[in-house]
C-alpha cells in the first residue's frame, strides 16, 4: 500500500470573481521510504501539491490519502494533530524560531506538540543533532549559525518526532550548490537511517537529479507518473 | 504550562525595549493607583476618625424633626424626660453600643467683659462624653488633657474664638443665652481649655458641664438635645446602625408615632460627601489604570503577532494545536501583567514606607500640620493586582485569538 495516494486531485483558487486552477486532476502514489521530488517551473503547482499532502490546504476535488487517512476530510484541529504526529516539514527559509537555541528548536515539536517527557525528549534531540552533525552547535541561536547549518537543524526538527513523511518545499533554494548537495545527501542519509519518506519540491535541475522518483508538474498537470532515476 | 511560560518569557525578552516600556506604563499605573488609595484612604480614615471620635460620635439620636432644624439649635425640640427614659433603656440593652453621651446644644453670646461674640455650646457629661468621643480631650491645644474636660463653672472654648477674643486659660467670661421661652440668662465661667478646631459640624463648638447648661437655660426637667452613640465596631455601622435605628424609631408616643430619629455620621457631616468623592476618584483612577494596561498590552501583543506571522505559520504547520498558540500569546500578556504588577507593588510599598518615614505634614481647613501617614490594606493591593492581571490577559485575547486562527499557508508566505 502506498504511503500517499492521490486520485483526480484538483485545487482551484478563487481570485475575485475568477477561478484560478492550480492543480488540474492529478493522480500519483508515493511509496514508503522513498525519496521523491516534485519538479517544475515556478507557478506549476508544486507548493500547492505539497501543501495539500501536508494537510495545510484542502483539495477542491478528488481524494488524497496519507497513511490510509483521507486527509481532505480533516478539520483544522484534526489536521494540526495529524501533522504533528505523522508529518515533518523543512522550509525554504529554514523557519527556525529565533529566540530558541538549536537544541530547543529541534526539541520544539516534542515539547509543544507531542509533550514527550523531558529525559526522553533530550535523548531524542541529541540523537537527531548527532545524526545531522550539529551536536557542537546545540546551544547556539539560529542567528549564530550558517544557512547550511540552519537547514540541518530544520531537517533534525522535521525528523525528531519520528514522522512517516517529511515534506520539504524548495529546501535548497536559499543555499549555494555545494551546501544544497550536502543537505540532500543528509536527507537521503536520514531516509536510510529512519526509514522516513522524503518529498521535496524544486525547480533547480541540478537538485532534481538527486531524487529517486521525480514527478514533473507543468501548469498544474503531472507530465509523468513518477520517473524512477 | 511551564513550557508555555518559558517560551513566552523568551519572546518578551526578544524586544527588550518595547517590553520595558510596556512594563513601565503598567508600573506607573500601579504605583499611581496604589499610592492614591494609600494616601486618600488614610486621609479619609483619619478625617472620619477625627470627626466621629472627637465630635459626632458614630450615631446620634434626636427628637423627631430636630436634625431638619439643627442650624438653629431649637431648644423646643429637645428630648423630654419620658423619651429619655425609654431611650436610655433601649441603648443600655443594646450589646453593640460601647458608650453614649447626652448633650444640650444651644447658641449663646460669649463676653470677655470688653467684647461679645456668638458661640455654639454643648452642655456635656464629661465622663460620658470622654467615653463616647475619646479624641475630644486630645484636641485641647491648651489646658490639662488628662483631667475631666469640664467641671461645673468651667468652659472649654474653640481656638478661633479664643484668638479673636484674646481669651486665655483662667479668664472669667460670661455666657448669655435665651431659653426656649425667650427668657435671657447669663452665667460666668472660667476658661479651662482651648480646643483646636476640626472640619465639620461641631468642630468649633464650646463645651460646658450639662448641669451648667440646664441652669443657664433654666430647665426645670432633664431635657437633652441629642444623644451621641459610640458603637463597639465602627466597621459594622451599617448593620448595627440600622438595628439601632429600628429599635429607637420603634419608640412611639401616645398617638403611636415615632418620637425619635437616628442618624449616622454620614448623614450629619458634609465630609461624608468628600469621602464619597474620594471613593469616586479612586474608581476613576482605577479606570485610568485599566485603560493604560489594556492599551499598552494590546498594542504590544498586536505588534508581537504582526511581527511573528511567519513564525506562527511555522509552529502551526509543524502541528502546534491552535489552543497552544493561543496560550503562548496569552502567556506573554500574562507575564507582562505579572512582572508589571510585582514591580508596581514593590515600588508602591517602598514609596508608602518612604512617606511614612518622612512624615510630611499638610493643612486641611483650619487644621494645621496634619501628618500624612499612608497605609494600604492587603486586600486593596490584591484587588488591584488581580485587576491588572485580568486586564492584561483580556488585552492579549484578541491578538492571541488572531494568531491561533491564522492560516498556516498564508502565514508562511507572509513577507
Amino acid at each position: 500500500m502506498s504511503l500517499v495516494s492521490a486520485t483526480s486531485l484538483t485545487k482551484t483558487y478563487r481570485v475575485g470573481d475568477i477561478d484560478v486552477p492550480a492543480i488540474k486532476g492529478v493522480d500519483f502514489a508515493i511509496e514508503s521510504s522513498s525519496f521523491v521530488a516534485f519538479v517544475g517551473p515556478s507557478g506549476s503547482g508544486k507548493s500547492t501539491l505539497l501543501n495539500m499532502i501536508g494537510c495545510l490546504d484542502h483539495p477542491t476535488s478528488g481524494t488524497l490519502k496519507l497513511l490510509d487517512t483521507d486527509i481532505a476530510t480533516l478539520d483544522r484541529k484534526a489536521a494540526a494533530k495529524f501533522r504533528g504526529e505523522h508529518i515533518g516539514f523543512v522550509f525554504q527559509d529554514f523557519n527556525l524560531i529565533p529566540v530558541l537555541t538549536v537544541f530547543e528548536n529541534v526539541e520544539y515539536p516534542l515539547r509543544m506538540v507531542q509533550k514527550w517527557p523531558t529525559e526522553k525528549r533530550r535523548e531524542q534531540v541529541m540523537r537527531l543533532l548527532e545524526a545531522v552533525g550539529m551536536t557542537d552547535q546545540a546551544d547556539k541561536r539560529p542567528d549564530q549559525i550558517s544557512g547550511g547549518q540552519k537547514q540541518r537543524v530544520a531537517v533534525a526538527r522535521a525528523l525528531v518526532s519520528n514522522p512517516k513523511l517529511v515534506l520539504a518545499d524548495e529546501p535548497t533554494a536559499n543555499l549555494d550548490h555545494d551546501t544544497a548537495h550536502r543537505i540532500l545527501e543528509l536527507m537521503k542519509k536520514m531516509r536510510d537511517e529512519f526509514k522516513t519518506t522524503f518529498v521535496f519540491s524544486t525547480h533547480d535541475p541540478k537538485i532534481m537529479n538527486e531524487a529517486e522518483v521525480t514527478f514533473t508538474l507543468e501548469d498544474g498537470i503531472l507530465r509523468n507518473g513518477g520517473h524512477h532515476a | 504550562m511551564l513550557d508555555v511560560l518559558a517560551i513566552a518569557t523568551r519572546n518578551l525578552l526578544r524586544y527588550r525595549r518595547r517590553t520595558l516600556l510596556t512594563l513601565l506604563l503598567i508600573v506607573i499605573g500601579m504605583v499611581a493607583v496604589l499610592l492614591f488609595i494609600a494616601v486618600s484612604g488614610s486621609f479619609k480614615s483619619m478625617m472620619v476618625g477625627q470627626i466621629t471620635d472627637s465630635v459626632l460620635g458614630h450615631v446620634q439620636v434626636h427628637r423627631k424633626g430636630y436634625v431638619a432644624s439643627i442650624d438653629s439649635l431649637p431648644l423646643n425640640l429637645n428630648m423630654r424626660p419620658n423619651m429619655l427614659a425609654k431611650l436610655e433603656e433601649t441603648l443600655d440593652g443594646n450589646p453593640a453600643i460601647a458608650a453614649w453621651s447626652p448633650r444640650i446644644k444651644f447658641g449663646g453670646m460669649y463676653s470677655n467683659f470688653a467684647e461679645t461674640t456668638s458661640i455654639r455650646i454643648n452642655g456635656i457629661d464629661p465622663a460620658r462624653e470622654a467615653a463616647t468621643v475619646p479624641l475630644l480631650p486630645g484636641r485641647l491645644a491648651e489646658g490639662d488633657k488628662k483631667a475631666a474636660l469640664v467641671e461645673r463653672g468651667q468652659i472649654v472654648i474653640p481656638q478661633l474664638l479664643a484668638r479673636g477674643m484674646k481669651s486665655q486659660i483662667g479668664d472669667t467670661v460670661v455666657i448669655v443665652a435665651t431659653n426656649k421661652d425667650g427668657s435671657v440668662n447669663g452665667k460666668t465661667f472660667v476658661v479651662r481649655g482651648i480646643l483646636e478646631p476640626i472640619s465639620g459640624p461641631g468642630g468649633r463648638d464650646g463645651y460646658i458641664h450639662i448641669e451648667d447648661a440646664r441652669e443657664l437655660l433654666r430647665m426645670t426637667e432633664e431635657q437633652v438635645s441629642e444623644i451621641v452613640v459610640r458603637l463597639k465596631d465602627f466597621s459594622k455601622i451599617d448593620k448595627t446602625g440600622a438595628q439601632l435605628k429600628a429599635a429607637v424609631e420603634g419608640l412611639t408616643n401616645k398617638e403611636g408615632k415615632p418620637m425619635l430619629e437616628v442618624h449616622d455620621w454620614t448623614q450629619l457631616s458634609p465630609f461624608a460627601n468628600i469621602a464619597k468623592m474620594i471613593d469616586l476618584m479612586t474608581l476613576f483612577i482605577k479606570i485610568v489604570l485599566v485603560s493604560i494596561v489594556l492599551v499598552s498590552v494590546m498594542n504590544v501583543m498586536i505588534m508581537a503577532v504582526f511581527e511573528r506571522i511567519r513564525e506562527i505559520g511555522t509552529i502551526a504547520a509543524i502541528g502546534t494545536p491552535p489552543s497552544r498558540i493561543l496560550s503562548l500569546f496569552l502567556a506573554e500578556g500574562l507575564m507582562l501583567g505579572v512582572v508589571g504588577t510585582l514591580a508596581g507593588i514593590v515600588i508602591s510599598l517602598a514609596a508608602i514606607w518612604g512617606i511614612n518615614l518622612r512624615q510630611p505634614t499638610f493643612d486641611f481647613g483650619q487644621q494645621k500640620d496634619l501628618i500624612m501617614a499612608p497605609t494600604i490594606a492587603a486586600c486593596d493591593v490584591l484587588t488591584i493586582a488581580v485587576l491588572v492581571l485580568v486586564v492584561a490577559v483580556i488585552a492579549s485575547l484578541q491578538p492571541a485569538w488572531k494568531a491561533s486562527r491564522m492560516d498556516p499557508i498564508g502565514a508562511l508566505r507572509h513577507v
